[in-house]
């Protein structure tokens, strides 16, 4: 659904503010804390919920099963590099997930898309995308599959 | 002017009595506001509800001691240092607000309640309490509300836009500027000229509006915050962590362990 703010505590950083790329989280006029102004406009990308370094930010599960304890949360722990999750079902199930974080500074590593060559006709019909295979750093070319090793009915 | 108690030589032309009862009708007005702002917004209700829930999910039961330590960690860490604001100029402007706050209101309260009369001798530290808090305040919060607020901060809004969120510092920062050039003003014995008065005036006005101001006002958030941070630390130490996963159990820089940068990328 969207994100919501915990109003104790958020501290106003501005750290969501700064991070949401539909540009929805602002300050409240009232508190000076943080909060979604326009909650349909929200895709749950959890940029601010991973932002947040006060666990301040949630978001809202559908109404439906909301209520029935299911819950996303994410901590994000910079000075080990991890991004950790805890999945709650609403049938008690939990999962607990850890990631590396993968995030580059602001800024930094964009492709200089207009100064690169012109892709040719054979590079446009590729299933290479562009700077592959170098930029996957695998040093080899990508791995094929056998398309006879696909199930029956299954065509491309 | 540090080391002089500007309310004995108010008590000249002021009844201490009138001073006193001053005050206790600000804390009045404190407490009635709190309490009114707690049943308008219904946030301790809130919280105990949320405190029962974590406590359902809690994986261990904490003893009274382990309790009292998380309690006592947490007021000497998030509460006494606001830790929370992490290591940077906001943690460092809110201790210079926050001190410099706590010892104004209490040189205040001393020396209206203990040494108003003009018979009276002031011990010195007080004027000097009173003073260095109100210059403290003076700093943290004009630190704060010139380069630090978020909305200027992190949403690019001009510095001299002002909001309702404005109200709590704004007063404090006028009070204690006010109060300083007052006292500054009765230290030159000026035997009530204009100005003298104008900044007495002054100083009384910037007072009613931050005491009862605290409805419409942020004051409250210095009584919610603690028990905001005891919750927090209870439940990490219970394990129910709020539903949040638990610190990860990971090799050391798992990841590129990219720092937050400073939320001004407007």
């Amino acid at each position: 659904m969207s994100t919501f703010v915990y109003m104790t505590r958020c501290d106003g950083c501005g750290h969501c503010v700064d991070i949401c790329p539909s540009d929805i989280m602002h300050i409240d006029e009232t508190i000076r804390r943080a909060k979604n102004i326009e909650p349909n406009f929200c895709w749950e990308c959890y940029s601010c919920v991973k932002a947040c370094p006060n666990h301040a930010i949630d978001v809202r599960g559908y109404a439906d099963f909301a209520p029935m304890g299911h819950s996303v949360r994410v901590r994000r722990e910079e000075e080990k590099g991890t991004i950790s999750w805890k999945i709650k079902f609403r049938n008690g199930t939990e999962k607990d997930f850890v990631s590396p974080i993968t995030t580059k500074p602001w800024g930094k590593f964009i492709p200089k898309l207009s100064e690169a060559d012109k892709p040719n006709q054979g590079e446009i019909n590729s299933e290479t995308l562009y700077s592959e295979p170098k930029s996957l750093n695998t040093k080899k070319d990508l791995p094929t599959i056998n398309k006879n090793s696909f199930k029956k009915g299954v065509y491309y | 002017m540090i080391t002089v108690n500007p309310f004995s030589q108010l008590a000249g032309t002021v009844a201490p009595i009138l001073m006193q009862v001053f005050v206790i009708i600000m804390i009045a007005l404190v407490i009635i506001s709190t309490l009114l702002d707690i049943v308008h917004k219904k946030n301790v209700k809130y919280f105990f509800e949320n405190a029962k829930k974590a406590k359902k999910s809690a994986k261990k039961n904490l003893s009274t001691k382990e309790k009292t330590s998380v309690v006592l960690k947490t007021i000497a860490s998030d509460i006494a240092t606001t830790s929370e604001l992490g290591a940077g100029k906001r943690r460092l402007a809110h201790l210079l607000g926050m001190y410099g706050t706590i010892l104004f209101w209490a040189g205040s309260v001393v020396m209206i309640f203990c040494y108003a009369s003009p018979s009276s001798e002031t011990p010195i530290l007080w004027p000097i309490i009173w003073h260095v808090g109100a210059i403290m305040t003076v700093v943290g919060g004009s630190w704060f509300w010139f380069f630090l607020r978020v909305d200027v901060y992190s949403e690019a809004f001009p510095w001299y836009r002002i909001i309702q969120a404005d109200l709590f510092v704004l007063a404090l920062i006028a009070c204690a500027f006010f109060g300083l050039i007052w006292s500054f003003l009765q230290s030159l014995s000026l035997e009530n000229r204009w100005d003298d008065t104008l900044f007495l005036v002054l100083f009384i006005i910037s007072n009613l509006a931050l005491f009862g101001g605290v409805y419409w006002s942020k004051f409250a958030h210095m009584f919610y915050k603690p028990g905001a941070a005891i919750q927090k630390n209870l439940a990490e130490a219970d394990g129910s962590r709020d539903n949040l996963p638990p610190p990860a159990d990971a090799p050391e820089k798992f990841g590129l362990g990219i720092k937050r940068e400073e939320p001004k990328h407007y």
